[in-house]
């Protein structure tokens, strides 16, 4: 049967990640197997089991560098998170040759109609700025010395800017890059931990099938490189054991027998989805073609109830792969989660063969949380942003650290040439949604 | 193309600050009662705002079979179940559950956890070098991984409470949770329209759960001055579109439905309780802080959804009534949101909006944050079932400029066959349903 909604493309795309803003540095970075893990930069990570973290350093980026002047004071109720979203907003539209009003161009125009742009962003849990919040925690102090609840109500809060809240809301990720690019049309902000991405980026698809929207931006961002990040991944037996002396490239391990864990980084991506005609009508070129998408849930029986079944991630796979109408054959490349933390490999390994049987041990994994770690609610749209580029390249990056795998082509790798019409991104996540996008290589 | 399949609404339920089931809630909201009383959640006697529309006793054994295995959850995840199991048992599906559950899905707009107050802030100060006007990363992590608690930190995450119904009702389809602050759930419940429509799946599970009722989300409102500082009786602080309205009130709790395509309810036997046919969504794309003052985002929003629901605003039916028979507003009680969403309203309607009877239910219930949506959703079909409109109580100081029908004070008999329920966010996200009688 044919299709009968209208094809969706990706004409632009904008990953923020360690190796700084856009596919460039990602890409370089990817290929020659560089990780970019270190003790974290802004703050003493050492008390921690494992000091490691991907951080984006300010010299690579700063947020201050991608909005147009009108709109720096606003940088200053941006919280990490946010920042990254705006960075990588710029660099979508930028790499999808698109002007917007943040461009603020000369006669005015701008190349999607603001109410045909929608926005889709994924976001984490944002953390509050312990420096910023402790200040005005260290205020109301009771006369024994300890904090009082009492004074905080009565005066302890004035010392809070205004707009403190506004920082911490998941949807200001959406609401800074909808402003800046003036994107009116329909907006949401998925919230399921590191498939939001993925989810982020189904909607979108099916808002410009339906003819809701021409464009969106879609993807996600987040900064899990702070005290209660790296706190709640640890508690969420996340995190590897490593010592400040070991050798941080070597400590990601996805799908190897000894794998131990990931260590969180920051960052995310945002892309730009687009129906064929819009992008044809305005001269942009399709970097990729979004050929399906499938979600589904899975059964988290573990005590905590976050660690997702592998029928509910092959179950996300199959949907997506029939969406696309495509063959199990076809799939070229595979972009999982690949974390190395053993029991979500168990479960991605488990549906990989469920879904692809004897073929998965044949199928090029690309992983990339050994170079940044694990990025949360945007690593799903890094991993669609490097999918693009291998199917644009027609390359894979290398791998690092895999090794003794016999049942999926994952071992330790160099980048390499390599026909790739059709890519598949699947992504599980704490709390067991899952999601899988298939994409096409394009003329 | 085939024409989408139609989407009904199975089975509904709720726990909110006026009640814990259906009947009880809705007679009290015809009653015009309100839910607002002195925070009892913590000590909030100093802060600028001391009152809010808490939840209270629930007992989540009352609602499922074995609620020992939610111990750890925490009360976005709680409120969640007790409303779900409400609308999993009206749709049936207790006696007779779905027979493939990679065909039900879920679409929550739940909020983030609730944070560990004590010791959040006993691990900040624990690690504060005052000297240096900075956290000590070392020493907070010290303080840090001796007092806080595993499970209380892994619920914090926002998709935790679909992760507990998933379990619970064993759902495997598409799944989702956005977070669009205070437009998430009548968001939810427009995108699982929208994957039923589809055909995606023949069941999802839709709603949204939340409370901000703690010491740092009273905190933020007020920073903001988005919170009611009424001096007095607490049940007369909610004062949507009055003159003297200065903000909203705290609410918490759950809306959870069953949206189901008619054929999937058709062949099980089901009875639709009413048939869900628009939804739009939209961003202000403005300020941070303000409202578009011409509400063009939530105009969009409107407009969209009667759109797909093939009703044309600025026309009447046959008999000389407008297309929509009651609209729920997000009607908070703050300055801007009322006057913008009147103002939308008549962008939207033109001269009819006058004729449409608006109302404010969180004038009696509070404002439940990213669950506002869905017991306001909940709240039109009950409307429509019934034949009455809730109220907007407190509706003694009418702002003058604002010339709507806001049903004031008393709940009113009509004919509802049609409703538009709209929710806005905080930083511009906009949302609209439409829901209808249902047909055969």
């Amino acid at each position: 049967m044919p299709r009968q909604t209208r094809r969706v493309v990706i004409s632009g795309i904008g990953p923020i990640t360690p190796f700084g803003l856009g596919i460039e540095p990602l890409w370089n970075g990817l290929a020659e197997g560089r990780s970019m893990l270190a003790p974290a930069p802004t703050f003493d990570s050492t008390g921690f089991p494992c000091p490691f973290v991907g951080a984006i350093t300010r010299e690579l980026f700063d947020v201050k560098s991608v909005v147009p002047k009108s709109y720096r004071k606003a940088t200053k109720v941006m919280a990490r998170d946010i920042e990254l979203a705006v960075g990588a907003a710029h660099a979508a539209m930028a790499s999808a040759g698109i002007v917007t009003k943040s461009h603020e161009p000369a006669d005015g125009r701008v190349t999607i109609p603001p109410d045909r742009f929608g926005c889709h962003i994924g976001a984490g849990l944002i953390a509050a700025e312990e420096n910023e919040l402790t200040a005005a925690l260290a205020t109301a102090a009771g006369p024994d010395g300890r904090f009082s609840l009492s004074i905080w109500g009565s005066q302890g809060m004035q010392n809070l800017t205004p707009l403190w809240m506004l920082k911490y809301l998941p949807n200001m990720l959406a609401c800074h890059v909808t402003i800046i690019h003036d994107c009116q049309g329909p907006s949401n902000t998925i919230t399921c931990a590191e498939v939001s991405g993925i989810l982020s980026m189904g909607e979108s698809m099916r808002v410009i099938e339906r003819g809701d929207a021409d464009a969106c931006i879609s993807g996600g961002a987040e900064s899990k490189v702070n005290l209660m990040g790296l706190l709640r991944q640890h508690f969420a037996g996340r995190m590897p054991k490593a010592a400040p002396g070991d050798d941080p490239a070597a400590l990601v391990r996805p799908f190897a027998p000894d794998a131990r864990g990931c260590p969180p980084g920051e960052g995310g991506g945002l892309l730009i989805l687009e129906s064929e005609e819009c992008v044809s009508k305005r001269g942009g070129a399709a970097l990729a073609a979004l050929e399906g998408f499938g979600a589904r849930q899975s059964i988290c029986t573990d005590d905590a109830g976050i660690v997702p079944d592998a029928d509910g991630a092959a179950d996300a796979i199959r949907a997506a792969l029939e969406d696309a109408r495509a063959d199990l054959d076809s799939i070229d490349a595979i972009v999982p989660f690949g974390t190395g933390v053993p029991e979500l490999d168990a479960t991605e390994r488990r549906a990989l063969h469920a879904v692809f049987g004897a073929r998965a041990k044949s199928i090029p994994i690309v992983t990339i949380t050994p170079s940044i770690g694990n990025c949360g609610a945007g690593a799903a749209a890094v991993g669609a942003c490097v999918a693009v580029e291998c199917l644009r390249r027609q390359m894979l990056p290398a791998r690092l650290n895999g090794a003794g795998i016999g049942d999926l082509d994952a071992n330790a790798a160099p980048a390499r040439s390599a026909e790739l019409n059709r890519m598949l991104v699947a992504f599980p996540s704490f709390g067991g949604q899952n999601g899988a996008i298939v994409l096409g290589r394009t003329p | 193309m085939s024409a989408p399949e139609r989407i009904v609404v199975t089975g509904m339920g709720w726990i909110t600050p006026l009640g814990h089931d259906l009947d009880t809630v809705w007679s009290r909201l015809m009653k015009g009662e309100s839910g607002m009383a002195p925070t009892t959640h913590f000590d909030a006697k100093t802060f600028p705002t001391s009152f809010a529309a808490e939840v209270r006793e629930l007992d989540l054994a009352k609602f499922l079979p074995d609620a020992s295995r939610h111990a750890s959850a925490g009360p976005n995840t709680q409120f969640a179940l007790g409303a779900a199991a409400q609308a999993w048992k009206q749709a049936g599906f207790d006696r007779s559950p779905p027979k493939d559950p990679r065909r039900v899905g879920c679409y929550l707009g739940a909020g983030e956890g609730v944070l560990d107050f004590d010791n959040y802030v006993g691990s900040n100060l624990g690690g504060w070098d005052a000297a240096q006007n900075k956290v000590d990363g070392k020493r907070w992590i010290e303080v840090a991984m001796q007092c806080m608690d595993r499970m209380r930190e892994i619920e914090q995450e926002p998709n935790m409470p679909l992760a507990h119904l998933a379990r619970e009702f064993r759902i495997r389809g598409p799944a989702f949770n956005c977070l669009t602050a205070c437009a998430a759930s009548t968001q939810a419940i427009g995108e699982a329209f929208s994957i039923l429509r589809r055909g995606d799946a023949d069941v999802m599970v839709s709603g949204g759960t939340h409370t901000m009722i703690h010491p740092f989300g009273v905190t933020g409102f007020n920073r903001l001055t988005a919170l009611s500082t009424f001096k007095g009786d607490p049940t007369k602080a909610s004062r949507p579109f009055c003159a003297s309205r200065d903000g909203f009130v705290m609410g918490e709790g759950s809306g959870i439905v069953i949206l189901e395509t008619l054929s999937h309810a058709s062949a099980r036997g089901a009875t639709p309780l009413a048939e869900v046919i628009g939804y739009g969504s939209s961003a202000d794309a403005f300020r941070i802080t303000d409202i578009q003052p011409e509400g063009r985002g939530a105009a969009a929003a409107m407009t969209q959804s009667l759109r797909q629901a093939g009703l044309d605003p600025q026309s009447t039916r046959p008999d000389g009534r407008p297309v929509v028979d009651y609209i729920s507003a997000h009607g908070t009680g703050t300055k801007e949101n009322d006057s913008i969403e009147s103002r939308a309203v008549k962008v939207v309607f033109g001269e009819l909006a006058r004729r449409i009877p608006m109302s404010s239910i969180k004038s009696m219930m509070g404002h439940l944050i990213a669950a506002a949506g869905a017991v306001e959703f909940i709240t039109c079909v009950l409307s429509i079932r019934h034949g009455m409109l809730p109220p907007t109580i407190n509706h003694h100081d009418p702002d003058p400029s604002l010339d709507l029908d806001y049903v004031p004070n008393s709940a009113r008999k009509a004919q509802v066959d049609t409703c538009l329920s709209n929710s806005f966010g905080f930083g511009g996200q906009n949302d609209a349903v439409v829901v209808t009688r249902f047909a055969a």
